[in-house]
């Protein structure tokens, strides 16, 4: 049965914005969706807001849309587009739930557009609590006793009946997010209070705990013919009660017995055909009890899911190019195993070796959040790793993770057994430490099971035999070549090695060792099907075992180093431009050699270097993968590795580059050398005097007392912060001498090596970002200029921004070029290069320059139609800036620097995940913005004026501004009179404006009216601004912090915490506050519109 | 740890550890890639005489239970892992996988590079192969190995066959009667035959009709078993006499290779077989997939889109695998008998194929 013929036109709708619970996995699958229907010859249309993905490059789709995903935006693309159909199942929970409004609302009846994929039945079946457990009822399985709630009082009635402890689910959330356990009476309240609240249809599910028992996924495909198969098992580690996008996982099932592991299959295919998702992938989760076996049916996702790039990276079965085959009409015998060739897709995929995947928290950018585990995702990112048994995974993944700890024995742990029982009890980032300290020091493993809330016994004893195999490398004479064998074997890195035979000199002298004799790793293949078949897809990861399978090429080969698991400060930004990397070399006829570890991103997919490792990006994995690569390449004939890209995965691959050319491996690009140039403060700041540039006054601290003398030199506010760090780590902005102290006692890590920077802060200061290119001529080529709506203070990554820059003059950018080239010269860069500037009072300032990818390049590359990582990677490899200008990759003339006229305006704004945490005590974190960042992703919003760019920007990031309605406002005394002008603007549009007494005087005085309202503590309980913002009444918040430094925190922190459980929009400054008001007006006066990509970009490049 | 090699009768050598037994063993080199299931294939009659590789690397993890065994032992020749558990961990676990292999006898090898040794078995086919834990020299083994008979042309059925006749009771109420001839059944076959109302007779495999009709079946079934069809002489005369008095007739893997037989059709060996659980089977009546569990190391030569006139009039292939297209089963137009190749039983592996005993008792039913 061929595809569906009346399928000419299909929009797919992507997720948005990077957040917790839906991350760069969609843009995988969505990218993969894109490239099937475009190969089918189906015209792809495509809405998506979030710039740094892959998908929304203009060659992927025929028109995309960079469009909030709202079902207001979709609804204007589809009316201009006019799809045939929509795919809304492989763009998370956000495209799903979008689709789903447009079927309610009428849009797609009226324009005749249908939905495939998914049935809007099947999602509500899959999504509904209630239908869903009817339907598990009717495939013959079980399900928790549990009932709907609507209401606290139906809550509390219910847990008569259940009993605590008891799980509360909202309905339609994304990420589980809401959910949670209660153990208590008050845990009840205030979980199904702000579940309730969470639920679009406020609506919870309170059920029967199944914490500690077994957790189990399995992934599935339906075609429309009713065959299924079921691509991969995964089990978690964590049993029940955490979050499986937070829990450890291994694929496939490790502790099932073939019966137990088909009653799972059988009722998972039961389950799919009763919800009757036709087409596509879907996920379901399992729980069971691991006293008796009995099974329930936890819950399950019609759409591919985070679960399901796991699964396709970890069996090598492209869950979502699949989908979007069989969605349009294709059946899974038709389409042929992407990597055997010769097979069909129609097979359950077969592993040789074990898969761990391991989830990436960022506690540390949200102090005072609740580090317990729990039924809701807050996890950032993840890493996976192959292994050829379940040690070797473990190990590897433990290492991608990028975390002080380097796998077991590489960090301080638990001295006393009793301590690291007692962690257990509650789950937490990097219990497998705990579990290891807990059973080094004495505890039996039917101890740890029952502390740690019942992990099964097989994984904790794969973690003793790493104990006993520790106990053998501390007590053996020599570290022989059968023990150090056994050692890798088992997956320990040389590192951990070191730590244990101190006397070998370290990492170095281990690896040394290791060479000499001859253990080094090789390299297998994921193939789907065990070796059964040949195959065709070189997706290799480590094992020391016999054969290789690295097939020997005499290309000359470039690796690209990607950016590991998906942290704060670090995301899919740096994956789009190795990806970029890789597209550009490819096309250039290099051999591309792919190495990262993150099975969300596109970098990973098998498809897209010539060659794939998934391995750690730790020195030796890099290592050992370049020495296999140069080695088979060189004796093939051919040139081997003639270079290595560290310049675009962000800071992960950076941090190696020292040591990689001191080991011999040609990194090409900006050289080491001049990496550190740029980071070392002393020959950073001749460079600058010697051209004439001005950076705010500044010194490098390594005491109190140094950092006092500084700081008393240059005068407060001081910038603080460690160097060598990305996403502006451990930055702050100090206001006076004891908060100083209190930062340099709580910066730990301070040694001559790792100095504090202790910079003058510039106050009120309009804050420029320029990412540029320079090439081997000192050729320098702006990519584009941003400015920050937000001043300068606030992380690069967590401001809005323009491009152009709106407000600055065309002086201000002539001093931008000439400091920008100058410093590209002066540093020796070759390739990308970041720059922030402050400019104040017609004067500019270097904040700092950054050789490196930065996470605008992908922004910049939409607004401006140029792709600056294909150029940065070219110009590695020896291009000039000329030859691409030539060539069509850069501009002929002028470049980013200077924006034609009657150019778009771009807008980023940032997404922030403060709703997801919750501090120990339930109440919300802080949502006030600071140096250090704390967005997981961004948005673009992009029409030819500021307002309707920042209108679409807001939309997209996080529902729309309002149009009408209370407008509450607080701000700080020095912003008062700042604030009038918006603020009148709003009153005179018709809101209504609610504020505090300080405010509210200064407003009145000014002929604004408005209501005073009691803070919080001034009327404790009444009417009060907390109790209005939660209430609802209130549909904008102006609030910005009163004082500085730790006061500022506590000042309004109430107001912008209800503001964050209420989901009100909240501008915490100024300029902020204009802006808002921009583009209030421009919704209000109806002029949105939208336009692909395709088209601004000929406007741009002068092709139209 | 006891030092252990493998010797392939090509010569190609792995070393590793002793797991299981200590001691030295000899078969042919099969490989199975399914990832569950490891109690069922040991105690699978068909793996008689055969070393089988382990594709799944973590073996042993959930131990040996009292149910999942399918024949009253351990069949295999010897086992080939990487990684045995060290413990044990499942609630239906009575013991340890290493401890029962090596109280049965069985020699095993851990720590082999299983997946070269797969791709080498993919590229020069299965072959006979040596595992000793008390020979460590590879020449000595291999002289050894090229000294054991080969696959081709083995008759096991006589070793693996039930000595007498027993008796499976149908579940609730009897329906049927089916004379099951024991080429080396599993046990699932009887259980699933029971649930549909069937008292299933297993017959050693040297019976003749008149004892198969001694208990006035309704039905036949040839079962799976070990060995090279083209040896199965009597049992192919037994298969011909049942479908002469049109008594309806199943057979499953060597029993469907027996009737391949009985209507004519060849048989050959397969370069290095279907073993594993994931296997796509397209029943060419209804256009569907079916995922499955196969093990056989030979196959019915028989054209795949053409009714094939025969002894018992017209017979198709009615099933067929995705991956390389090798006959998977036979369905009688006229006659009352069908076949697959593979295992509907499953146990280990996939349930999709159990509508097969819906059939068999559908076709009874008919024929009633």
């Amino acid at each position: 049965m061929p595809k569906r013929e009346d399928l000419k036109h299909i929009m797919v709708i992507g997720s948005g914005p990077i957040v917790i619970g839906q991350a760069c996995e969609f843009d995988y699958s969505g990218t993969q969706a894109c490239q099937v229907l475009r190969a089918e010859g189906i015209r792809v249309s495509l809405v998506n807001s979030n710039p740094a993905t892959i998908m929304t490059d203009p060659e992927f789709a025929d028109a995309t849309y960079v469009e909030p995903i709202t079902p207001e935006f979709v609804e204007l693309v589809i009316a201009k587009e006019r799809p045939d159909a929509i795919l809304p199942t492989l763009g998370g929970q956000t495209a799903l739930n979008t689709a789903i409004a447009l079927h309610e609302n009428g849009v797609l009846e009226k324009y005749g557009v249908e939905l495939i994929g998914a049935n809007v039945d099947a999602i509500r079946k899959g999504e509904d609590r209630q239908l869903f457990k009817d339907i598990v009822a009717l495939a013959g399985g079980e399900t928790p006793r549990s009932r709907v709630c609507h209401s606290m009082d139906e809550v509390r009635a219910t847990v008569a009946e259940i009993g605590l402890p008891v799980v509360v689910r909202p309905s339609f959330t994304m990420g589980g997010l809401g959910s949670g356990m209660a153990h208590t009476d008050e845990d009840l309240e205030r979980i199904a209070g702000s579940g309730l609240a969470a639920s679009p249809v406020t609506e919870v599910l309170i059920e029967e705990s199944v914490l500690g028992w077994k957790e189990y996924e399995l992934e599935l495909m339906r075609d429309k013919h009713d065959n299924v198969v079921v691509v991969c098992s995964i089990e978690n580690i964590d049993p029940m009660g955490v979050h499986t996008g937070d829990s450890v996982t291994v694929a496939p099932a490790m502790t099932l017995t073939d019966r137990e592991y088909q009653k799972l299959r059988d009722l998972g295919i039961a389950v799919l055909r009763e919800v009757g998702v036709d087409t596509g992938g879907c996920n379901i989760q399992f729980a069971i009890n691991p006293d008796d076996g009995r099974m329930i049916v936890i819950e399950m996702n019609p759409r591919v899911s985070r679960s399901s790039a796991l699964a396709s990276k970890a069996t090598g079965f492209p869950i979502a190019k699949i989908a979007a085959k069989l969605a349009i009409g294709y059946t899974l015998d038709e389409i042929p195993n992407d990597i055997t060739l010769k097979t069909p897709a129609a097979f359950e995929p077969a592993l040789d070796y074990v898969v761990v995947k391991i989830p990436r928290f960022a506690f540390e950018k949200f102090p005072g959040a609740d580090k317990e585990l729990t039924t809701t995702m807050k996890s950032v990112g993840e890493a996976m790793s192959l292994g050829r048994n379940f040690a070797e995974a473990l190990n590897k993944a433990m290492r991608s993770m990028e975390t002080k700890a380097a796998g077991f024995w590489t960090a301080p742990t638990f001295t006393d057994v009793d301590e690291a029982l007692e962690a257990l009890r509650t789950p937490h980032d990097g219990r497998l430490y705990t579990v290891e300290a807990a059973l080094r020091l004495g505890a039996t493993v039917e101890q740890v099971h029952e502390a740690s809330g019942r992990i099964d016994p097989w994984f904790l004893d794969e973690i003793q035999a790493l104990i006993d195999l520790r106990a053998e490398i501390l007590a053996a004479p020599v570290l022989d070549e059968e023990l150090l064998r056994r050692a890798k074997r088992s997956g320990l890195s040389d590192r951990q090695l070191a730590t244990l035979r101190p006397e070998l000199a370290g990492e170095d002298g281990i690896r040394a060792l290791r060479h000499r004799l001859g253990v080094r790793p090789v390299y297998k293949t994921v193939d789907t099907c065990a070796a059964e078949f040949q195959a065709d897809t070189p997706y290799h990861y480590s094992s020391y075992d016999e054969e290789t399978e690295v097939a020997p090429s005499d290309r000359p080969k470039v690796l690209i180093l990607g950016s590991g698991p998906n942290r704060i400060g670090q995301g899919i930004e740096f994956d789009y431009s190795c990806v970029h990397a890789v597209m550009a070399l490819r096309g250039a006829d290099y051999e591309t050699v792919m190495i990262n570890c993150n099975p969300e991103t596109v970098s990973t997919d098998y498809d897209t270097a010539d060659r794939l490792y998934f391995e750690p990006l730790t020195f030796e994995d890099v290592l050992e993968v370049f020495h296999a690569e140069d080695s088979s390449g060189k004796a093939a004939g051919g040139p081997g590795v003639i270079g290595v890209i560290v310049q675009l995965g962000g800071q992960t691959p950076l941090g190696l580059a020292n040591r990689l050319k001191a080991a011999g491996v040609p990194i090409v690009g900006t050289s080491p050398e001049s990496i550190d140039l740029a980071e070392d403060r002393g020959l950073f700041g001749a460079l600058l005097n010697e051209n004439g540039l001005r950076s705010p006054d500044h010194g490098t601290a390594v005491s109190f007392a140094e950092a006092k003398a500084i700081a008393d030199n240059i005068g407060y506010p001081v910038l603080v912060r460690p160097s060598y760090v990305l996403g502006g780590r451990g930055m702050e902005i100090v206001y006076d001498e004891p908060t100083l102290r209190d930062y340099i006692d709580r910066a730990t890590e301070i040694s001559p090596d790792h100095p504090v920077l202790v910079d003058r802060f510039l106050d009120d200061a309009i804050e420029i970002d320029v990412d540029a290119l320079c090439d081997a001529d000192g050729e320098v080529y702006l990519g584009g200029v941003m400015e920050h709506i937000e001043e300068a203070g606030i992380h690069s990554g967590d401001s809005a921004c323009t491009l152009p820059p709106i407000t600055l003059a065309a002086s201000h950018i002539a001093e931008v070029r000439r400091y920008t080239e100058a410093l590209a010269r002066g540093i020796g860069v070759r390739g990308l290069m970041n720059v922030q500037y402050a400019l104040k009072d017609e004067t500019l300032y270097v904040l700092e320059a950054n050789p490196r990818a930065s996470r605008t390049v992908p922004f910049v590359s939409k607004a401006t139609a140029v792709p600056l990582a294909k150029a940065a990677a070219r110009i590695m490899l020896g291009a000039t800036i000329a030859d691409l200008r030539a060539e069509g990759l850069l501009l002929p003339t002028g470049d980013g620097g200077v924006v034609p006229e009657g150019a778009p305006i771009a807008v980023k704004e940032a997404v922030l995940p403060f709703k997801r945490f919750r501090t120990p005590a339930g109440k919300s974190v802080d949502n006030l913005l600071s140096p250090e960042m704390k967005s997981t992703g961004e948005v673009m919003g992009i029409d030819a004026g500021f307002g309707q760019a920042f209108a679409k920007s807001q939309a997209a990031a996080y529902g729309s501004l309002p149009t009408s309605g209370k407008v509450f406002v607080s701000v700080a005394n020095r912003d008062k009179r700042a604030m009038v002008f918006p603020v009148k603007r709003l009153a005179d549009l018709g809101f209504t404006i609610v504020t505090t007494a300080g405010t509210g005087e200064v407003l009145r005085r000014y002929g604004i009216e408005c209501e005073i309202v009691p803070k919080h503590y001034e009327n404790p309980g009444q009417r009060n601004a907390v109790e209005l913002i939660l209430a609802g009444e209130i549909s904008l918040i102006i609030n910005t912090p009163q004082g500085s430094g730790a006061s500022a925190r506590l000042d309004g922190y109430e107001i912008r915490s209800a503001a964050v459980t209420a989901d009100v929009p909240s501008v915490t400054t100024v300029p902020g506050a204009s802006a808002a008001v921009m583009g209030i007006e421009a919704l209000r006066n109806g002029d949105m519109s939208v336009r692909p990509l395709q088209e601004l970009h000929a406007t741009l490049r002068g092709t139209n | 740890m006891t030092k252990a090699i493998l010797v392939l009768e090509d010569g190609r050598t792995f070393h590793g550890s002793a797991y299981g037994a200590v001691g030295e063993t000899f078969g042919e080199a099969v490989f199975t890639t399914g990832m569950t299931g490891y109690q069922e294939t040991l105690t699978d009659p068909s793996f008689h005489k055969q070393v089988v590789v382990q594709t799944a690397p973590q073996i042993g993890n959930t131990g040996v239970n009292d149910e999942d065994d399918e024949s009253d032992r351990i069949w295999v020749a010897g086992y080939v892992v990487r990684d045995p558990a060290r413990r044990p961990s499942n609630w239906r676990s009575r013991g340890d996988l290493g401890e029962r292999l090596a109280t049965e006898g069985i020699v095993g090898i851990s720590g082999v590079d299983t997946r070269a040794l797969t791709r080498h078995l993919r590229e020069r086919g299965a072959q006979r192969v040596g595992v000793s834990s008390v020979d460590l020299d590879p020449q000595s083994l291999l002289a050894k190995v090229r000294n054991q008979p080969e696959m081709l042309g083995a008759d096991l059925s006589a070793q693996v066959t039930t000595a007498s006749r027993y008796t499976v009771e149908a579940e609730g109420e009897h329906r049927y009667t089916v004379a099951a001839l024991d080429l080396g059944i599993k046990r699932n076959v009887s259980r699933r035959l029971a649930a549909r109302g069937v008292t299933t007779h297993i017959f050693p495999a040297s019976s003749s009709i008149e004892d198969l009709l001694a208990v006035s079946p309704d039905a036949v079934f040839f079962s799976p078993g070990p060995g090279d069809p083209a040896t199965a002489d009597g049992p192919v005369a037994l298969a011909r006499e049942v479908m002469r008095r049109e008594v309806p007739l199943f057979g499953i893997c060597f029993g469907s290779q027996i009737l391949g037989r009985a209507l004519g059709f060849g048989t050959y060996k397969l370069g290095y077989g279907h073993r594993g659980i994931n296997q796509p089977v397209l029943d060419k009546t209804t256009g569907k997939v079916e995922v499955t569990s196969h093990n056989h190391g030979f196959a019915v030569d028989a054209p795949l889109n053409t009714v094939i006139d025969t002894d018992f009039g017209g017979v198709e292939v009615s099933h067929v695998c995705l991956n390389d297209d090798v006959v998977e089963g036979l369905r009688g137009i006229e006659v009352p008998a069908f076949t697959v190749q593979y295992h509907p039983e499953a146990a280990a592996g996939p349930h999709d194929a159990d509508y097969l005993f819906d059939r068999f008792v559908e076709l009874v039913e008919k024929k009633g």
